[in-house]
């Protein structure tokens, strides 16, 4: 058994210490919310927040989590209104949608780290893949989340 | 086909009534007001959609199209997925479920707007029965039914008594200019269900005692499995079952996906490669180029004489171009739940297409269609991949071998990379001849390369040609048929490794290999490339204002920042017409930078300003990130890529600012998921040329020196 804390609620998981955080959140505990892309964290569908600090949960195993606090989509807010989660409702950001609970933990994380991104910034930071391209939109609305409002990319 | 209560009411019973989402009609409870629409006493309206949802916004549009009819008040609209045995036990009611080739609304737009239009007369007709008044007498605004004395019924008080009447015919549609709901940038009906991870798309599917299964596909296409050593894993953490799923693949069956696909790892596994073991992506290239100048094996648009015209031509231009086999990539890895019992199969599963979903799952369970059920999912990322039904097959070969238990087969991004439907492989010797003045009086384009329908349909070739392999390039969709000799022609080049439909088609390499010839051209005529296209377009009305829409907003021929260089391109295809305008710059050491794309496009009527725009912005992500970046290359007959750290695509650091620009010209309905990809990639190679002076004519473009003096 590993005791670990995912969004506020300590669980015990009948795990191997190396099996990754992604399968234990998907499959153990059943929090489907983080999505399976590629498995070697490329793609960043898998994001998830470590102490508030975005990581890909597919390559992070179960035992390294020791007492860092796990965040997901899930228990980013009860009421989805995030900040973050409102610019991307205003801004219409998800065409097919599996990638945005990584890429919205993704910039629910710059932010935290840099409340006023540049183009550069968000560029530097957002590197999770979107095959639906809506990263015009992903920009404008991080832009948008951290009242840039003037300095939005897209049309 | 439009069903009359008699017949919908029958079909109903038949079916199992909730079963097909269609509810008995009774006073307190919603109503069925002809097939397309159901209407809650609070007067909450749920529009049926029959296509599939993969991002393009078609669920929004159609829910637009038919609320629009109805006159209803939009923000109480709700949206329900048909499924695909309620379509087909009603005979296909609510039209194909395929959505592919840029249909979903165009190819939908009559029979939704119908079905919406018919609701609307029912309620009207309901209400001014209850007042004994003519219908004449009533209008429709916001889900109320006024009379011109001024009393009001709402859509939710009189829904049970219009779900009674028989559905009419043939009722008239409204004058587009009239809408209110369509035509406009509403919000979509499927975004905040995205954002807090809730969305249960088909890989989240969790069912009571379900188990998961990973798969290995032989890795040589054509191959087929020889042998496994289930003894070898049976011992390991969760697994449950070690099944051979077909001729070419083996299944490890655990309580967990993670466990499957661990033991998976470790399966000692003989393949028979079938004899293609050794082909590599030179040998495919060598075959291509045989192509270029050979006899062709189809011929497309034709006029006077070519090779007459060319030979006695002041200046002869000639290039080859090439393009790469490429992968779908959608987020969503290749899925399918499914559970067999005697008798009954049911499946869970994001498809492009559910009616040939439930086929497909009927074949591989040996049981009829009717015995089927289809749970049909939002799809994570479609792309045309997922037109294809093998996921079904293999979950369903898989489920049959542990009847009564729910299996969940999920592939991993290697399979997923390694075992799909590629775009085609297709090389082009482009030729043409100048006249003194730089005009153009003979065009040759002979493509060579892979065939979707020699692989997938052959009964759809014609003559041993395929007419898709000139999707762009039709009577239709070609702009440049001013020029007097003029041959489009094909020979057909197939391989071993599987193809298909890769959103855009054949008109991504097509448009290409025209519209950098086209700027070949314009150089070699010493002609401004706007100009000279304006010139070859001057009969083509449709194309030309497109053209000019994206250099106007471009401010072509204005001064740009020092570095910055422009390319121009238009292309039509899916119906719809398409143009771009490109920024780059290319440093001395060759490092490329997209800053800027406009793109215009003419799909006749819009029905979501906002969402063609995102379908925009999209296509420029996926034409560009293949252009830049993305190749599969075939090594000992198998796929050499197997993830993104080997086949890369569009990330955010590269995506340029894309502005659209919406010139609709009515009167017509045009596609819109696929066309302005076309367009992606000739812009920017354009530029790249207006940068550097040199021509890059093979992609992606990640292997091209771009360094220049």
């Amino acid at each position: 058994m590993v005791k670990i804390s995912v969004n506020g609620t300590m669980h015990d998981v009948d795990a191997p210490p190396d099996t990754p955080v992604l399968w234990v959140l998907r499959e153990w505990l059943g929090m489907t919310g983080t999505k399976f892309g590629c498995g070697i964290a490329q793609c960043g569908a898998c994001s998830i927040h470590i102490d508030g600090q975005v990581t890909r949960s597919c390559m992070l195993p179960l035992g390294q989590v020791g007492n860092a606090k796990i965040t997901t989509i899930e228990g980013l807010s009860p009421t989805a209104a995030h900040p973050v989660q409102k610019a991307w409702l205003d801004l219409e950001v998800p065409q097919c949608g599996y990638c945005q609970s990584g890429q919205i933990m993704a910039a629910v994380s710059l932010l935290k780290q840099n409340p006023k991104p540049s183009d550069a910034d968000i560029d530097a930071a957002m590197s999770n893949i979107c095959r639906c391209g809506t990263y015009p939109r992903i920009k404008a609305a991080i832009h948008a989340a951290a009242g840039n409002a003037g300095k939005a990319g897209a049309a | 086909m439009r069903l009359n209560r008699r017949h919908f009411l029958t079909v109903s019973a038949a079916a199992g009534g909730m079963a097909l989402g269609l509810r008995a009609t009774a006073a307190d409870g919603p109503s069925d007001v002809g097939i397309w629409v159901t209407i809650h006493p609070d007067d909450t309206i749920v529009v049926r959609i029959a296509r599939t949802e993969m991002g393009q916004g078609t669920l929004t549009g159609l829910a637009q199209l038919v609320c629009e009819e109805l006159d209803g008040a939009w923000a109480k609209v709700k949206y329900e997925f048909i499924t695909p045995e309620a379509n087909l036990a009603a005979k296909q009611a609510w039209g194909s479920m395929a959505t592919g080739g840029s249909q979903g609304i165009r190819g939908s737009v009559v029979y939704v707007r119908q079905g919406g239009a018919a609701a609307r007369a029912m309620l009207m007709q309901a209400a001014a029965s209850r007042w004994k008044v003519p219908v004449g007498e009533c209008s429709t605004s916001d889900s109320v039914i006024t009379h011109i004395s001024g009393k009001t019924l709402r859509y939710g008080e009189v829904a049970a008594d219009a779900a009674k009447l028989a559905v009419p015919a043939n009722v008239a549609v409204k004058d587009i200019k009239t809408w209110k709901i369509a035509g406009k940038s509403v919000k979509r009906l499927d975004t905040a269900e995205k954002l807090d991870g809730s969305l249960v798309f088909a890989i989240d599917v969790k069912l009571p005692g379900m188990l998961n299964a990973a798969i290995a596909q032989c890795p040589v296409f054509g191959g087929t499995l020889k042998s496994f050593n289930a003894a070898k894993i049976k011992a390991m953490p969760g697994v449950r079952h070690v099944v051979k799923v077909d001729d070419r693949s083996v299944a490890v069956i655990a309580d967990k996906f993670y466990q499957a696909k661990s033991a998976l790892a470790r399966l000692p596994i003989q393949w028979d490669d079938g004899g293609n073991g050794n082909v590599s992506s030179a040998d495919i290239a060598g075959f291509l180029s045989t192509g270029l100048g050979a006899p062709a094996t189809g011929t497309g648009l034709k006029a006077g004489n070519f090779e007459a015209a060319f030979t006695g031509a002041a200046k002869q231009v000639e290039a080859d171009y090439a393009s790469p086999f490429l992968s779908h990539a959608a987020m969503e890895p290749m899925n399918c739940t499914a559970k067999y019992d005697p008798g009954a199969i049911e499946i869970w599963i994001g498809t492009q297409n559910g009616d040939s979903a439930l086929a497909a799952a009927a074949e591989a369970a040996d049981l009829p269609l009717a015995a089927v059920k289809v749970h049909k999912h939002i799809v994570g990322g479609g792309f045309g991949r997922r037109g294809r039904q093998d996921m079904v097959g293999q979950a369903v070969r898989i489920a049959k071998q542990v009847p009564g238990v729910p299996i969940k087969l999920i592939w991993s991004r290697e399979e997923d990379m390694q075992h799909g439907f590629y775009r085609p492989v297709t090389m082009a010797r482009l030729r043409a001849g100048l006249d003194a003045n730089g005009d153009v009086v003979a065009l040759h384009a002979r493509v060579s390369g892979q065939s979707i329908a020699a692989f997938a349909a052959p009964a759809t070739l014609v003559n041993g040609s395929d007419p898709r392999m000139f999707q762009s390039w039709s009577k239709e969709e070609f702009g440049y048929q001013s020029i007097p000799n003029l041959l489009i022609d094909q020979a057909m080049r197939n391989t071993h490794v599987p193809v298909g439909t890769w959103r855009g088609v054949n008109t991504n390499q097509n448009a290409v290999y025209m519209e950098c010839f086209i700027d070949e051209l314009a150089h070699a005529a010493g002609a401004d490339p706007l100009a000279f296209r304006q010139k070859l377009l001057a009969r083509s009305k449709i194309h030309l204002d497109v053209l000019n829409a994206a250099a106007d907003k471009a401010g072509w021929g204005k001064q740009l920042p020092a570095g910055v260089f422009r390319g121009i391109c238009q292309n039509a295809g899916y119906g719809s017409y398409s143009a771009a305008v490109a920024e780059v710059s290319v440093s001395k050491k060759g490092e490329l930078k997209v800053h800027r794309i406009v793109a215009a496009i003419d799909c006749g009527n819009v029905v979501n300003p906002d969402q063609v725009a995102a379908q925009v912005e999209g296509s420029f992500a996926f034409g560009l990130g293949a252009a830049l970046f993305s190749e599969i290359t075939i090594e000992n007959g198998r796929v050499a890529e197997g993830n993104f750290d080997s086949y890369p695509v569009m990330r955010m650091e590269d995506m340029p600012k894309v502005e659209t620009v919406l010139v609709p010209s009515g009167g017509f309905w045009g596609g819109v998921g696929e066309p302005t990809i076309s367009v992606a990639a000739p812009a920017v190679l354009n530029a790249i040329y207006a940068a550097t002076g040199k021509r890059v004519r093979t992609l992606p473009l990640r292997y091209a020196d771009l360094s220049h003096a």
